[in-house]
């Protein structure tokens, strides 16, 4: 006879309370989670989508994402004549906000070669960029649909393809330009304040330079080599793609990634001081019946068993109500929320754990209780 | 096993709380004796050590000192002989509560055979012998209910079934019928008598009430902690 399942099913209704609300802690904590994997996610998907071997940027800088850089566009020409490298591409990032259907979109707008490397990896609808200009690719995060046009700057600009998952480590989506298009965005100005420029006399501004090289090496091509290669340009600095992503983690996404991390330990805290709690209580008003199992002759064994099943079928279904919620409510965020099987199941094992310290609480309790407490009342 | 043998023996027992100035003697040098088919009440004004006397024999409270026989087992002799005294509990002893103690999450029935499930029996036997006593105490027709929902004397009764699951030789039953009507409480008090005989056990009541008095082969004063019989 299994007395803890018979406990749960004659209070079920307050059980399944007490269960949901503790659903929605998990809700909370492995949203928590889904944000923090989603900001590291988000931060190295940019750096992840060209599928670089190696970063050319300028020297003294940590850019093109941690830091500003410029360099002369036509550095793409020198680097893809280097030993090794198959093929490089110019690649300018930029941030713009944008009028469209009434609403201001925040963009991260990418400017690259179309056919050489830096653009969308993949398209999940319509069509890669085939002209030379105002044409873009967007994430579908933006809102855009292929046929659209919205004006970036001086120029409108038609949504040709979707893409998937392109965004900067802000959370703002992407959109692909051509590296000609991004320049001018980059460098034009406003009609007024052209004519207010031409007046003083001045030059243009527009300038041919571009954030960074992106360069794919040959199959067994050495990478360590080319940045060394690449570094002896007094004016340039080389990243391999492994370092480009820590130091995105390290200097962008850090300290939002240690504030969530923080508030995450601060939640998980809660939550077993929550569910320790609830454990405990649920004991406590158990005592009287615990006594008369003692006095019949209940060996601590079934006595513990009651305690323990009930905390560890609590966590059980606070943890698949918050999984659930969390998975139904995920897409709705305003920023990406990505859950990994093994996040999920080490805070089940954290639950489980939590549960079974805490019932210890209780069972501590249960086994101070003397059976004679059952007679006389 | 038959009728006359004796199941209890208390022999010199004490038992005293707190030391030096601060310490209450509630039990003095008691002896008492408890054959299989009696039915004895233990009387007596409230600190008198009923209550005391009545843990000791139900193995919850270890005596300052004497002897406790029990089914023929010496349980305590100075100190405990057994370790497991819940597993004694659980084979030699049945209680009865003042306010039944059914455990509310259990039916009726489950609450008679939780006793044999937990002596290690299996599952269909507890039923059985659960739908037996309940049959035999005509509540048999409430087996699926939950206590709740008992009448006191069903409650009452589906207890007096618990105590009497595993067979226990020795009854302990603390007031009752202190939550009966006289005429339940005297129909209560003959059928544990009847279940007494029939199962050759013995039965020691904790009571107060006088209206069941006559239901007693004999009744027990304490006094300051010391016996008499009357």
């Amino acid at each position: 006879m299994n007395l803890a399942l018979k406990d749960i099913r004659h209070g079920l209704f307050r059980f399944v309370l007490t269960c949901f609300g503790l659903g929605l802690l998990m809700t909370v904590v492995l949203a928590m989670i889904g944000i923090y994997n989603g900001l590291v996610s988000d931060a190295l998907a940019v750096v992840k989508a060209p599928a670089a071997d190696v970063w050319v940027v300028e020297a003294g800088t940590k850019g093109p994402f941690a830091e500003a850089s410029s360099i002369p566009a036509d550095t793409r020409d020198a680097v893809a004549r280097m030993p090794g490298v198959a093929e490089a591409g110019a690649v300018n990032y930029q941030n713009v906000e944008a009028a469209h259907t009434g609403q201001t979109l925040r963009l991260y707008v990418i400017g690259y070669e179309p056919g050489r490397p830096g653009g969308p990896q993949a398209i999940a609808e319509g069509r890669g960029i085939g002209a030379g200009h105002f044409e873009l690719v967007a994430d579908r995060k933006t809102g855009l649909l292929p046929g659209e046009t919205i004006r970036l700057g001086r120029d409108r600009f038609t949504v040709v393809g979707l893409v998937e998952g392109a965004m900067n480590s802000g959370g703002d989506p992407a959109v692909y330009v051509t590296l000609a298009d991004a320049m001018a965005l980059q460098t034009e100005l406003d009609p007024a304040a052209q004519r207010v420029q031409t007046a003083r006399g001045a030059v243009s501004v527009k300038s041919a330079s571009v954030a960074t090289i992106i360069a794919r090496m040959s199959p067994g091509a050495d990478v360590d080599l080319l940045t060394a290669t690449v570094r002896q340009w007094k004016h340039l600095a080389a990243m391999t793609q492994v370092e480009q992503e820590e130091l995105l983690l390290a200097s962008v996404v850090d300290k939002a990634r240690r504030q969530i991390g923080l508030f995450l330990g601060i939640l998980l805290s809660v939550s077993a001081v929550v569910i320790a709690l609830i454990i405990y209580t649920m004991t406590m008003e158990k005592l009287k019946q615990i006594a008369t199992l003692k006095l019949i002759g209940a060996p601590d064994r079934t006595i513990i068993a009651l305690i323990v099943q009930q905390a560890l079928i609590l966590g059980a279904a606070g943890w698949g109500i918050g999984l659930m919620l969390i998975l139904t409510v995920k897409d709705y965020f305003p920023r990406r929320v990505v859950l990994e099987p093994f996040n999920v199941m080490v805070l089940a094992g954290i639950i489980a754990a939590v549960c079974l310290l805490s019932s210890a609480l209780g069972v501590r309790a249960a086994m101070k209780v003397d059976p004679a407490t059952a007679l006389g009342s | 096993m038959a009728l006359g043998d004796i199941l209890i023996e208390v022999s010199n027992v004490a038992k005293h709380f707190g030391e030096g100035e601060t310490r209450v003697d509630a039990l003095r040098a008691v002896d008492l004796t408890v054959r299989a088919g009696e039915v004895i009440a233990l009387l007596g004004p409230s600190g008198s050590g009923k209550t005391t006397l009545l843990n000791i024999i139900g193995c919850i409270l270890a005596p300052s000192g004497g002897r406790v026989v029990l089914d023929g087992e010496p349980v305590f002799d100075g100190k405990w002989l057994r370790r497991d005294l819940r597993r004694l509990r659980l084979d030699k002893i049945g209680f009865i509560f003042q306010s039944h103690n059914l455990l509310p999450f259990l039916t009726a029935q489950e609450n008679v055979a939780v006793v044999l499930d937990l002596a290690g029996r299996p599952t269909e036997e507890g039923r059985a012998r659960a739908r037996e006593l309940l049959d035999y105490l005509e509540v048999g027709h409430r087996a699926m209910v939950k206590p709740a929902l008992l009448s006191g004397g069903e409650a009452q009764r589906v207890a007096i079934a618990r105590a009497l699951a595993n067979r226990p030789r020795i009854i302990l039953a603390d007031e009752p019928t202190a939550a009966l009507d006289g005429a339940r409480a005297g129909l209560v008090m003959d059928l544990m008598r009847k279940l007494a005989v029939e199962q050759e056990a013995c039965i020691v009541t904790v009571t107060h009430d006088e209206k069941i008095f006559d239901r007693f082969d004999r009744l027990i004063y304490l006094r300051d902690g010391r016996l008499a019989d009357a």
